[in-house]
């Protein structure tokens, strides 16, 4: 069984000529850039347009104030609301995927991953002009406002006054909604996998043993999918939580989230060591709930054997 | 065995977009404390069958009465059945004894009584003192025990079982084979195995029914359907058989004729009931013909005084053996052309050298052997 890429290390050179592009790629490209800019963090500025790297921890300092702090723990909060709803309406997508017939498994599949095939700007621009003052969201919402009015005239009532379209967009609830939109296929697909994985007969034994629906769901599916869980979770929650665009055009003047103060840095206040130290401070929270999430793993791997 | 406690009634299942029924008007009686085994080939229609017992399919028609009452409305998690899966569906992230309370917490039974039920459970199927133990930690056969004290441990009326033995090695399915069983005896459930192994079906069951292409071919004990197999489908599926078309040309209360051109004039001590000159097929088993070089076959015969002369004799070439230790199987090429296949027990240690490949043989049979088969 053993091909002659299946041991590395027994075949270095053909490995080495296979991984050394993607590699150097990597590096010039990923990683020497991110550490220019995690250079720059431990910089000041001297100029319009220089940066001298002095060691300062001023801008970490900066960046722990509580106007900043503020926002960056209401982002984990957007983000974590996020997750949450896309895990709660994620998963009974996932689930009827998983037990739909061969036939539609597909279509299904590809209709989830249909909005990866149009960028992020021009989705964001649609939801908008659903949402908007004069969006079908209000049109519809109008039109059944009239109908109920309508309804009163017929039965002797008074007419409902005039419809007037509500705020839909430009604040919290839009950058939420718009995030969830964004984010749920990235919750359904490892869902998807975890549940498609699932041996159906542990359900039916469940139900043969007397447990109900709900019961089977709580007690047999949702324990089994968690490892589909955890990864929806994290691979939602890490982009949420550095979302720039949703904020940026759907919320309003309080919506901001720690993405845009990042970007505000190095464009208009052009205080780059600052925006450096903003987004390394979102790396290395990141980086922390990666290591939660794998400690956990491997803790449930010891507990498991 | 009193009263049926699942009564099938015309029972049908077709899945949308196929032509065929997957179970075509099956009826059928399962008695309550008896081994039942449901055997046939893949796609018989066996396992749709009891699916529809434990309720996971729902007939197209018919009904299934349990214990005299109705399931047709009743979901599967309401039935008093319970179910041994083929993967054994032993809930990974539980322990033993997890598993084995699941059932009975859903029932309400708790505390001391649960502990109690589910200890004697795992007595029953040998597991006591691996109760702690995670489902990894156990080999395919603990796990299929845990499947099964699952079930019992909620005595239910009836116990379905889904192929049990197909994932187990041989040596294993032999042991559970008879641990299954003892297993029936002592609890006095009702079980229902479907299989496509006929010598599982044959070691276990008190009755047997044989499905094919959704229906029920024949419903006897093991050794009725062994030995008075109905047609050729059974004949040929439960154990090996040598099949052979031929003309009725004598048929009397005591004793039948048939003039077969492939194997000869075969005849019979008893009456088959048939139209005089019918197209029947006779059905010789392996072990039931006797070996014998060439000349000694016939003097034997004529020596047993059950048959006329030049019946029930046959001689030809062995083309083929093979050297199974217990028996030794001969493929001989008659002199008809035909090819006939005999067993023969290695009653001693040199046996199987009394005849090797391109010897000439004679063969004769008892007049009680063959079956007649009318279709």
């Amino acid at each position: 069984m053993a091909g002659p890429l299946q041991d590395w290390r027994q075949h270095k050179r053909p490995f080495a000529a296979i991984v050394s592009a993607p590699i150097f790629w990597l590096v010039l490209f990923f990683l020497v850039p991110m550490g220019i800019v995690w250079l720059y963090s431990f910089g000041q500025n001297v100029g319009p347009a220089a940066i001298e790297i002095t060691g300062t921890l001023d801008n970490y300092k900066r960046a722990t104030e509580w106007l900043y702090l503020s926002i960056f723990l209401k982002s984990l909060a957007v983000a974590a609301l996020v997750t949450f709803i896309c895990l709660i309406v994620g998963f009974p997508v996932a689930m009827a995927i998983t037990f739909a017939t061969e036939k539609w498994r597909p279509w299904l599949l590809l209709a989830i991953m249909l909005p990866f095939w149009t960028n992020l700007l021009i989705r964001t621009y649609a939801l908008m002009m659903l949402m908007g003052q004069n969006g079908y969201a209000n049109k519809g919402l109008g039109a059944m406002w009239d109908g109920a009015s309508w309804l009163r005239t017929l039965v002797g009532l008074q007419p409902l006054e005039a419809w007037t379209p509500v705020q839909l967009l430009y604040n919290n609830f839009a950058v939420v909604l718009g995030l969830v939109y964004v984010h749920l296929p990235f919750m359904v697909l490892p869902l998807y996998s975890a549940l498609d994985r699932l041996d159906k007969s542990l359900i039916e034994a469940s139900l043969d043993l007397g447990a109900g629906h709900f019961r089977t769901l709580m007690k047999i599916v949702v324990p089994l999918a968690g490892s589909g869980i955890a990864a929806g979770v994290m691979i939602t929650l890490i982009p949420a939580l550095g979302a720039y665009l949703t904020p940026d055009l759907m919320g309003g003047t309080d919506s901001q989230m720690i993405a845009n103060v990042i970007e505000r840095q190095f464009k208009r206040a052009n205080d780059w060591p600052f925006g450096a130290a903003l987004s390394f401070l979102l790396i290395y929270a990141m980086f922390a709930l990666v290591a939660l999430q794998s400690l956990r793993g491997s803790r449930a791997k010891v507990g498991a054997h | 065995m009193a009263e049926p406690i699942i009564q099938i009634r015309n029972i049908t299942k077709r899945y949308p977009g196929s032509p065929v029924a997957a179970v075509d008007d099956v009826s059928l009686d399962i008695m309550a404390g008896e081994f039942f085994v449901l055997l046939g080939p893949s796609g018989c229609g066996k396992t749709t069958l009891l699916r529809m017992i434990a309720g996971f399919e729902i007939p197209t028609s018919g009904t299934i009465l349990i214990d005299g009452q109705d399931m047709a409305a009743v979901p599967p998690n309401k039935r008093p059945v319970n179910m041994v899966f083929q993967s054994y569906a032993v809930f990974p992230h539980m322990s033993v004894e997890q598993n084995v309370g699941y059932g009975l917490k859903i029932a309400g039974v708790r505390g001391d009584e649960a502990l109690a039920r589910v200890r004697e459970a795992l007595e029953l199927v040998k597991l006591d003192g691996l109760g702690s133990r995670k489902p990894d930690q156990l080999s395919g056969g603990q796990r299929q025990r845990v499947a099964l004290a699952r079930s019992l441990v909620m005595r239910p009326k009836v116990l379905l079982l889904d192929e049990p033995l197909s994932a187990l090695d041989a040596k294993l399915r032999a042991q559970m084979q008879f641990e299954l069983s003892d297993l029936q005896d002592q609890v006095g459930i009702t079980f229902v195995t479907v299989t496509h192994d006929q010598d599982e079906a044959l070691s276990m069951a008190g009755r047997i029914a044989v499905m094919n292409k959704g229906e029920v071919a024949q419903l006897a004990s093991p050794s009725d359907l062994y030995e008075f197999p109905a047609n050729r489908f059974v004949a040929d599926f439960v154990g090996s058989v040598n099949l052979f078309e031929g003309k009725l040309t004598l048929d009397e209360p005591d004793r039948a004729a048939i003039d077969c051109p492939g194997l000869g004039k075969v005849y019979l001590n008893h009456g088959v009931t048939g139209p005089h000159g019918a197209d029947v097929w006779v059905a010789l088993r392996p072990e039931k013909i006797y070996l014998h070089v060439p000349g000694e076959g016939k003097a034997i015969r004529a020596a047993a005084q059950d048959a006329p002369d030049e019946h029930n004799l046959a001689r030809g070439t062995i083309k083929g053996m093979s050297y199974l230790g217990d028996i030794t199987l001969y493929d001989i090429k008659l002199d008809s052309g035909a090819m006939i296949r005999v067993s023969r027990p290695n009653l001693s240690r040199h046996d199987q050298e009394d005849f090797t490949w391109d010897d000439r043989v004679s063969m004769h049979w008892r007049a009680d052997s063959p079956v007649v088969l009318l279709s």
